[in-house]
């Protein structure tokens, strides 16, 4: 996803000359084509992350669309306050592209994961979050986020799908059955894994925010499982207040707070936070009350 | 000698800063940016009312966003906000609070209150008007010297240095930071006092620089003024092309 990103922000900078890049020294050397290309809408900040939040703030306030990109804790985690205030605040956008996920840089450790970044941004106003579950999906979703103002976050991760789903933009039933599981991004391969027996509804979204509430309401019966790559039960707020007046029962499955001082690979860390198919199957069993 | 103070008797913008204070009479220490304002809004800047929206007009961006009565009375004074709009500060009906909302205030570039943003806004808006083409267009970004404590600040001052981006910080040196900013520079000028050589004001103005200010920002071209000195502040804010701070150094709070 990474190499999506870099090859379709390289294209756009050249299509489009309201589109600017801030980088702060991660990815850098994959950008210096772009960068010698079109040295005035291209910046890398150096290990300054304040900074690039706030050059991004000011660029849209000139009227440019900033694309900025890190890796999540960096990006988001560690620039929080620069992200609430210099742009809604100022009443403008820009375009995070993080990669590194919730443990894609197991090996790195903690520093550089972040779970929450979805969360902290859950705290805000007005982001809209993408979550592609494949490469293909990240050309459309940052062409479309180019074209317009609003704040935007793709959150790139190395776990993917066998294949894309370009229109997941809202909630796509890719199996029908009972109770619904919705998928978000790069779960989606385990749990059509782990529900691949079991009589249940499967849908994804590569767009959690704003949430396809009007998709869940369709979709949800008595029993709704929700299984994110971030914090558990980041949208739980999301999908309580879609089925307000509904009555159900509802597992959020994703990330678990307490720390893993583990080194390894993603993999190690997913079935450690119960993500790999077999521990979402465990949990889904459990929850529905089925034998396994 | 005579220099230009808006603290001096009868200037325009007293009878405003009174609508907003409630005051008759203004402790000139409360004020640490009213000359600095003034003499942007006056002399240097190419904004109007009317331009306020024109993408290649000059920025000004209020980083510190404390005590903004000045910067009030200075947006009234130029015809930006209505002048009864000063008689209620952060009120439930008032569009002016205790730190400005770029939302709420024509003119006004950056909402601020939380310390150390405005530098780094600074930045990435005069590298958009440049990379628009707007290379006339100025960019200033006003900060308070206690504001420098916040380390975001100096991620901005290195990246403007690396690149020698065409910017002018201005800090305004009232000897307000808690751990201040000693030692090395040794280019602090001398004043006369305000009522000429030998004042007293003058002894307080020196006391009061400080002189470890510039040092925090290495690759910048420096000028410090005396904050109260109309010619000298306009001359310091006409140096351009490059990465330019302004210490304007006024009584100590």
């Amino acid at each position: 996803m990474r190499e999506t990103f870099i090859d379709t922000t390289t294209d756009l900078l050249s299509d489009d000359p309201r589109t600017a890049l801030v980088l702060a020294d991660i990815s850098a050397s994959s950008f210096r084509t772009a960068q010698q290309r079109h040295p005035d809408r291209v910046f890398n900040v150096g290990i300054r992350e304040q900074l690039m939040a706030g050059v991004g703030g000011g660029l849209a306030l000139t009227g440019l669309r900033p694309i900025l990109h890190s890796y999540a804790p960096f990006l988001v985690d560690r620039a929080y306050e620069q992200i609430k205030l210099d742009f809604a605040h100022q009443d403008v956008g820009a375009v995070l592209v993080s990669i590194g996920a919730s443990y894609d840089a197991a090996e790195e450790g903690y520093t550089h994961q972040s779970p929450g970044d979805v969360a902290l941004l859950d705290t805000l106003e007005g982001w809209t979050v993408h979550v592609p579950g494949h490469r293909d999906e990240v050309p459309g979703l940052l062409r479309a986020a180019a074209r317009h103002d609003d704040r935007v976050y793709i959150r790139l991760s190395v776990q993917e799908n066998k294949g894309p789903y370009p229109d997941g933009g809202s909630l796509r039933v890719l199996k029908r059955g009972g109770p619904l599981v919705v998928a978000v991004g790069p779960m989606l391969d385990p749990v059509l894994e782990a529900t691949r027996d079991l009589d249940v509804t499967v849908a994804y979204t590569n767009t959690p925010r704003p949430f396809d509430t009007d998709g869940l309401r369709a979709l949800a019966g008595g029993e709704v499982v929700l299984v994110e790559p971030y914090l558990a039960g980041t949208s739980a707020r999301l999908v309580g207040e879609a089925l307000n007046g509904m009555p159900h029962r509802a597992l959020y499955l994703g990330v678990g707070r307490t720390e893993i001082r583990r080194y390894g690979s993603w993999r190690d860390h997913a079935r450690e936070h119960g993500l790999d198919a077999a521990g979402l199957r465990r949990s889904i069993n459990a929850f529905l009350g089925a034998n396994d | 000698m005579h220099m230009t103070v808006v603290t001096a008797s009868r200037h325009p913008l007293h009878p405003l800063l009174s609508r907003i204070t409630g005051d008759e009479k203004h402790a000139l220490s409360a004020h640490s940016t009213l000359d600095v304002l003034w003499v942007l809004y006056d002399r240097v800047l190419r904004i109007t009312p009317e331009t306020a929206n024109e993408p290649d007009r000059d920025r000004f961006l209020l980083s510190k966003g404390h005590g903004p009565a000045a910067y009030y009375a200075v947006l009234a004074a130029k015809g930006f906000i209505p002048e009864d709009w000063l008689d209620d500060l952060a009120g439930w009906d008032s569009r002016l609070g205790h730190h400005p909302d770029r939302v709420l205030i024509p003119g006004v570039e950056i909402g601020t209150g939380s310390l150390g943003h405005g530098l780094g806004v600074a930045v990435g808006t005069a590298l958009g008007l440049r990379a628009q083409g707007f290379l006339d267009s100025r960019t200033f970004v006003l900060l308070g010297d206690a504001e420098l404590d916040e380390g975001s600040n100096h991620e901005a001052i290195a990246y403007a240095a690396a690149i020698q981006l065409p910017l002018t910080a201005i800090v305004i040196d009232n000897q307000s930071s808690t751990h201040g900013w000693p030692g090395g520079w040794d280019g602090a000028p001398t004043w006369p006092g305000i009522e000429g050589a030998g004042g007293g004001e003058g002894d307080h103005l020196r006391a009061g620089l400080s002189v470890g200010i510039p040092a925090r920002f290495p690759g910048w071209s420096v000028s410090v003024v005396n904050g109260r000195d109309h010619d000298e502040i306009e001359r310091a804010l006409r140096v351009t092309g490059r990465p330019h701070l302004v210490v304007a150094a006024v009584e100590t709070k």
